[in-house]
């Protein structure tokens, strides 16, 4: 990782010898890196696929998912229900379509959101080291400790649920791990001697954090966030399959739920959302996977 | 000097995190819609003011609210978690009742993840680029993007359905026998849930393993051995192994907290009678006594398993050990 944090840095200290061997420039190398890698290059793929599919998809298809069109536990490969439909008639197609918008917006945001906190706090800690760093770890450590679905269950059911609450009960209790990964970086960076350099130029805090020493610390936080998106997707289905989640919204997690009794007569009601959270689960952790290794300094070819 | 207050420090620092999560527990009470009078007076049907005012002096509820956290933190703090008024019982006792339960089902999957996951692991890295390891990758990849839920409702389908080997809910069966055959029968009921739980651990332990051991045996003190002339299996099993569970034993500790978490959804799939499954009605019941002492005892039980984690540790890594002596 070293290797890519020098590459990425601001050019302070190093353009001279750097420009010897003339590299290319290293985002863009990543970048190609990524794109030619095959992993990858699926798990982009099966996500546009996906994405696509839950943002036109119910249009095309023109069934209401909430609507009762058929005979309920109606297989798939019914005339006009391709999927089958659930226990009370609805179609299941319709539904996995406009199943996945939930799903998806709060699994990005949570993630979001579950950076955004850790990175904060991690840069914080990293950086001031101290008693700041003291404190806050023990705040991180507080929140490990903390069993995440319970509290999160716990915050749903004292606030209303929704999709706001939803999220913000993810992103709660997600972000210690990224929190102590940006603090790792920070202390591996903090005293380089490019950032030392720009110290000793007159930086303030705020500009050798988020300008100097951020964005040596980004690649591991970019995998990190990879992880948190598929975690925070399979955090949301969890709680609306417990029926936690917002009560009028269709998601891959409620069907299940809303289907589980039914398991043994009508395995397609219950299998095939499953399978819809899976598969973009899956793709997005190729992505990580894919990131990982265009970020691998071992992996570059030169 | 140090061996003694090492522990010592580490104490204080539990017993502060675990006030810490009283404190919290409060927090969220304070949140809480309506306070716990008006729910008690919901379920009872309604009661004349006096009788709630009274009542809201038993609860204390008519002190401050730095007042009702001293109370509560002096409460907890002998072990009176609240009395939940649904089952009519104190949380501590309901706790109890379940907990063996959820301790059982959350060390058969640990177990059965670490032990599968490690061999698994170890196999593949003596051959990084055979089928084996390909086939872990492809697992693990399985294993981290199929929701748990979702896992141990398709196990049931299977295993209970289709091809019906395995009990499909519940701990013991209606008529539960006596003896050795209540151990085998909760046994038989017990492998569903435990693999359903380990099928996510599995694949990040065989991958950490893996990528661990493949790490520690292209170390110079592993050619060493080998060129004295041991056997591989003893290079391998003996002096690689020790090394490689190092980050294994890491991933114990810090995933304990998450495997209660899991065990929460996959005791609400198979009906196991634990904690978690507790929890969950508790939810929906809005028992908030019984919700926030699970939050209480879960997070000791995270605490107590860090604390083993550390000990763990000490005992596989010899750096760790001499420098503490």
């Amino acid at each position: 990782m070293s290797v890519v944090s020098m590459d990425k840095s601001p050019s302070v200290a190093e353009p001279a010898v750097v420009l010897a061997s003339k590299p290319q420039n290293p985002q863009v190398e990543a970048l190609l890196l990524f794109l030619r890698n095959g992993t990858a290059a699926l798990g982009l793929s099966m996500m546009a696929i996906i994405v696509v599919m839950c943002l036109i998809g119910p249009g095309l298809y023109g069934i209401d998912p909430y609507a009762i069109v058929n005979v309920p536990f109606a297989p798939p490969g019914t005339p006009g229900a391709l999927f089958g439909t659930d226990f009370l008639g609805r179609d299941i197609l319709a539904g996995v379509l406009i199943g996945g918008r939930p799903t998806l917006i709060v699994g990005c945001v949570a993630a979001a959101m579950t950076i955004g906190i850790g990175v904060l706090i991690g840069c914080m800690a990293g950086y001031f080291g101290g008693w700041i760093d003291r404190a806050l770890m023990k705040f991180t450590e507080f929140f490990q400790v903390l069993p995440a679905l319970l509290l999160a269950m716990v915050i749903v059911s004292i606030f209303e649920a929704s999709l706001l609450t939803i999220t913000l009960a993810i992103g709660i209790v997600g972000w210690p791990q990224a929190a102590r990964l940006t603090r790792a970086e920070f202390l591996r960076i903090r005293d380089l001697e490019y950032v030392r350099a720009t110290r000793t130029a007159g930086a303030r805090d705020f500009y050798l954090i988020f300008n100097t020493i951020l964005p040596g610390a980004l690649p591991p936080i970019i995998v990190a966030s990879a992880l948190t998106t598929g975690g925070s997707i399979l955090f949301e289905s969890g709680l609306s399959f417990l029926g936690l989640g917002d009560p009028n919204m269709m998601s891959w997690g409620v069907m299940i739920g809303q289907n589980r009794n039914y398991l043994l007569e009508a395995w397609w009601t219950v299998s095939i959302p499953g399978i819809a959270i899976f598969l973009t689960v899956l793709a997005i952790s190729l992505i990580g996977d894919g990131i990982n290794d265009a970020l691998n300094p071992r992996m570059r070819k030169r | 000097m140090t061996n003694l207050k090492q522990p010592l420090v580490f104490l204080a620092q539990s017993v502060g995190l675990a006030l810490a999560v009283v404190v919290l527990n409060f927090l969220l009470i304070q949140l809480a819609p309506g306070d716990p009078v008006s729910v008690i007076v919901g379920e009872m049907g309604g009661a004349s003011e006096e009788v709630i005012a009274q009542m809201r002096a038993a609860y204390g509820l008519d002190k401050s609210v730095l007042e009702q956290l001293l109370i509560y933190v002096s409460k907890v703090a002998v072990g009176d978690l609240g009395y939940s008024y649904y089952h009519n019982s104190p949380v501590l006792q309901l706790i109890m009742q379940r907990l063996p339960a959820t301790v059982l089902l959350a060390l058969s999957a640990l177990t059965l993840a670490v032990v599968l996951g490690t061999l698994v692991g170890v196999l593949s890295a003596r051959k990084p680029h055979g089928l084996l390891s390909s086939f872990v990758t492809v697992v693990s990849l399985i294993g981290y993007a199929a929701p748990v839920f979702w896992t141990g409702l398709m196990l049931l389908l299977l295993f209970s359905a289709i091809w019906p080997i395995f009990p499909t809910s519940g701990m013991v069966q209606m008529r539960a026998p006596k003896g050795f055959m209540y151990y085998v029968d909760v046994a038989h009921h017990l492998v569903l849930p435990a693999v359903t739980l380990a099928s996510i651990y599995i694949a990040s332990y065989s991958r950490l393993s893996r990528t661990s051991m493949i790490d520690v045996l292209s170390q110079d003190y592993i050619r060493t051995a080998r060129a004295k002339g041991l056997p591989e299996g003893k290079v391998v099993y003996k002096h690689g192994l020790r090394n490689g569970l190092i980050p294994v034993v890491t991933m114990v500790g810090l995933q304990f907290g998450q495997l209660f978490a899991g065990a929460t959804l996959v005791e609400t799939v198979f009906n196991w009678p634990g904690l978690g499954r507790l929890a969950f009605e508790s939810i929906l019941r809005r028992d908030y006594p019984t919700i926030l002492g699970i939050l209480l005892m879960t997070s000791i039980l995270v605490m107590v398993a860090n604390a083993l984690t550390d000990l763990a540790y000490r005992l596989v890594d010899p750096r760790i050990r001499s420098k503490r002596a």
